[in-house]
């Protein structure tokens, strides 16, 4: 169909400034938070309700248009790059928080809520919704469930997906699906699982009905430092060991901890090899004993020095650093690159060390911020693009990064998603009979390939072919958030 | 083990090949859940003798373990550790399997509070209706590489494909649990376990029966004798065992010989109207409901919908039952689709879930 045409159409039901196509309107949604790839869709449509996302999807099906979700555009990983020939559809209209139920502790959301606003509207009923991504003041739910977003605090709360109930979810084809539901289980198969993560590749989710997990009473939080990066590691594996799943469990080794003491000034021991910080959280009692305990295995596990929290304002001051490490990053190089590994923990000195060599090897820097407690390590390569070949060396490094944490018994990618970014990657991950059961999913809800296309699960044609990847994350979309 | 999986894969292509369907079985224990599979010389696939502990590392807190394993053993290493699997599957038998825990996606008294069996599936290695065998995420708790197919695996009543590994999250073990009783009418204990589920307290289990609302905390030694100073009630004194026989089933309300329905609603719903006799779990969101077979299957599956769930008969007498919930129509077409494109030639479990799968 002629641009034209689709835009006549769309705007029999939609608002003229619901429907852009004019090139200095489209701008703004020519990427998402991974700058580096940019493209400039043919059309943005901006449905305000379910009924107006399945008129449009209709009438895309019907002209066979490809549409590409975005939610608030924060995403990493180049999910939300528009396609040249398609619709880009923004749910960031659908902002409405339809219910809160403090006593089912669920709320029924639309897809562009922000994460952070169903937190604040449960907390008058002592309630939040648990998962956290570090960009949780812009990112949107419906982004969180395309993403299977995590943060901090997701080795005791868990990932999105273990916090929703139930979606609506609009297909290609114009057809409403219930998947999950306001109990605990819903019968057939565990689609709800499936959706979540799926990266706009298998339906639009129009609304969400999420859990509610009661705030807890008291957090605190202890800051070991190591001269010995083995040790650091020893020391979540001996908390874990000893029974403990600390509310959060994150580690810096010494260039990251440099590059942000001296932008946050926190009092990090800068002489340490690694910083860990682990919080308790629970009632007052639990947290009196879980740092109790922690403390002393921090002592035995070869910590150098240990500092509890003895505020809230202290315990969000020694949070403060491990959260400005992208910022922090940025200030000490002109560009960085951000990868997403996760690995089995046992692994990590023998994945740093192959870090450090690498690093030596390409003659660029690298510091490492680490959820140490689910293995998701952030090695931030430093470069400077302006430097002829220096970006194409970076992305070298990463993917050698990347391939040492499949090598190492981990994955490609522990929550920014594979989008754009890793979709070369997923050929090394995976072999042809596993990508050709994910296009058969793809094609179970989406026959034709029209949402997202190009996108997450790569064609065997282009593992075949593996073109070398272009990535980089130097000029981030959104530098005021913090990202961790 | 490699031998036994390409007997496996040679049976699933054989099969294939003459569409004829395969019956997988593993202890036996959940024979009765679902319903009858559908077709002529079925063929059983046994996956017992593929067992065994792949790899277990208690500080990373994940098992992977060989589907075959039974539970008991697979429980029994782990408690060594001081850990568990947290969602409590029940067994309904000693030879039950860690296969046929995953392909019922089953989960025990502690669901409400720490997630079901999906919620601590990380990662599978199977075999699909042609017979190849594929890796679908992982031995780490975080990954977002590809769709989620160790999760639709999960429940899925081995009508997608024959489960060979799983990875599994463990959790430790709590320090110390305790179990209360509180007298109560059903309403009330509706109501109290919602406002407490609502707050910070350590409560990893609920049940309420003839009147008595049994409670069970867990965590810190601290936290749970501040929770019992806060919530009231007697201590139980065999409280694990109390536990075990609702999990297991074994406890008095579950008479054998009546039809057995399981009603997942939301858990807010006031008390049910139903003919029979209910017991509660997981802070209201589960009723088992006892009946006579007077009680109609349509009386029960309205009663479920209208609380925004859904009703499954657990146990029957009859087997030609159709056990779990009728699927929206759309719904039920993307079923069918996922189902042709794993088992193209409809030889896995054939009817074991719906009609058609």
């Amino acid at each position: 169909m002629h641009p034209l045409e689709l835009v006549t159409n769309l705007r029999a039901f939609l608002p003229a400034e619901a429907v852009l196509y004019e090139s200095e309107d489209l701008k703004p949604y020519e990427c998402d938070g991974l700058s580096a790839y940019r493209q400039t869709p043919m059309i943005v449509a901006l449905p305000q309700t379910e009924d107006e996302v399945i008129r449009i999807l209709r009438i895309c099906h019907t002209s066979k248009t490809p549409v590409v979700a975005r939610g608030a555009g924060t995403g990493l990983s180049g999910g939300a790059l528009p396609h040249p020939a398609g619709v880009l559809l923004s749910l960031a209209k659908l902002k409405r928080i339809l219910e809160v139920d403090p006593v089912a502790r669920t709320a029924l959301v639309q897809p562009g809520v922000r994460n952070l606003a169903i937190s604040e509207a449960a907390a008058p009923y002592g309630l939040y919704y648990a998962p956290d991504p570090s960009s949780q003041i812009a990112c949107s739910i419906g982004g969180n469930v395309a993403e299977n977003s995590g943060g901090v605090h997701c080795l005791k709360y868990g990932l999105t997906v273990h916090n929703i109930l139930k979606l609506r979810v609009v297909t290609m084809a114009g057809e409403s699906l219930e998947i999950g539901s306001a109990s605990l289980d819903a019968p057939g198969y565990d689609l709800l699982a499936l959706m979540t993560g799926s990266e706009g590749m298998l339906g639009i989710v129009t609304e969400i009905i999420v859990k509610l997990t009661p705030s807890p009473e008291k957090a605190q939080v202890v800051m070991a430092a190591f001269d010995d990066i083995r040790k650091a590691g020893n020391a979540v594996a001996n908390v874990i060991g000893a029974g403990i799943i600390p509310a959060g469990m994150e580690m810096m080794d010494k260039i990251a901890t440099r590059a942000v003491e001296e932008y946050v000034h926190v009092g990090y021991n800068l002489e340490a090899a690694a910083i860990l910080l682990c919080e308790a959280d629970g009632t007052a009692e639990e947290v009196a004993d879980e740092i109790r305990r922690i403390d002393k295995i921090m002592r035995e596990s070869g910590a150098i020095e240990i500092r509890t929290s003895r505020d809230e304002t202290e315990r969000l001051r020694f949070w403060a650093g491990r959260k400005a490490a992208f910022p922090a990053a940025g200030r000490v190089s002109p560009d960085y690159y951000c990868m997403d590994g996760t690995i089995p923990r046992k692994n990590l000195a023998r994945v740093l060390g192959g870090i450090e060599k690498l690093s030596t090897e390409y003659g660029l820097r690298c510091m490492n911020v680490f959820h140490a407690g689910d293995g998701n390590l952030h090695p931030l390569i430093l470069y400077d693009a302006n430097l002829p070949g220096e970006l194409e060396k970076t992305e070298e490094f990463g993917v050698k990064i990347l391939e040492m944490c499949i090598e190492a018994g981990g994955t490609i990618t522990g929550e920014h998603g594979v989008g754009i970014e890793k979709i070369n990657q997923m050929c090394s991950q995976f072999s042809s009979g596993e990508l050709k059961i994910f296009h058969a999913v793809k094609a179970a809800f989406d026959p034709e390939g029209l949402l997202n296309p190009g996108k997450a699960v790569p064609t065997l044609r282009r593992c075949a072919e593996h073109g070398a990847m272009h990535v980089h994350s130097g000029e981030e979309k959104f530098p005021e958030l913090p990202r961790f | 083990m490699q031998n036994i999986i390409d007997q496996f894969a040679n049976i699933i292509r054989a099969a294939a090949g003459c569409k004829a369907p395969l019956r997988i079985c593993g202890g036996g224990s959940k024979e009765f859940y679902g319903n009858r599979i559908v077709g002529q010389n079925i063929d059983m696939l046994d996956i017992t003798t593929y067992s065994g502990i792949v790899d277990y590392e208690p500080t990373e807190l994940v098992v992977t373990a060989r589907t075959g394993t039974r539970l008991a053993d697979l429980e029994a290493e782990l408690y060594k550790h001081r850990q568990m699997l947290a969602f409590e599957p029940p067994h309904f038998g000693s030879a039950a399997t860690l296969g046929g825990c995953v392909a019922t996606g089953l989960s025990g008294p502690r669901r409400a509070s720490v997630g079901a069996v999906r919620d601590f599936v990380l990662g599978v290695r199977m075999l699909d209706g042609r017979g190849d065998d594929l890796r679908f995420g992982g031995q780490v708790m975080k990954n977002v590489a590809g769709y989620d197919i160790s999760r639709l695996m999960t429940g899925s009543m081995g009508t997608l494909g024959l489960l060979l590994e799983v990875s599994l999250k463990v959790l430790p073990l709590p320090p110390m649990e305790m179990t209360l009783s509180l007298q109560m009418k059903e309403a009330e204990a509706i109501e109290k376990m919602n406002l407490w589920a609502g707050k910070p307290l350590p409560i990893s289990a609920t049940c309420f029966c003839n009147d008595a609302l049994t409670l069970r905390l867990s965590g810190a030694e601290a936290a749970v004798r501040a929770a019992h100073a806060k919530l009231g009630g007697e201590e139980v004194a065999e409280g694990a065992a109390f536990w075990q026989s609702v999990r297991e089933q074994t406890h008095i309300f579950f008479q054998p010989g009546k039809s057995l329905w399981r009603l997942s609603i939301k858990s807010t719903a006031p008390p049910l109207s139903l003919l029979g006799q209910q017991l509660i779990e997981w802070g209201g969101a589960l009723r088992w409901l006892i009946s006579d077979a007077e009680v109609g299957t349509e009386t029960v599956r309205v009663a479920a919908k209208t609380a925004s769930g859904h009703a499954t008969l657990f146990r029957s007498g009859e087997s030609s039952a159709a056990a779990f919930h009728p699927l929206a129509p759309e719904m039920m077409n993307i079923h069918r689709c996922l189902k042709e494109k794993f088992d193209p030639m409809g030889i896995l479990n054939p009817g074991r879930m719906y009609p058609g799968l």
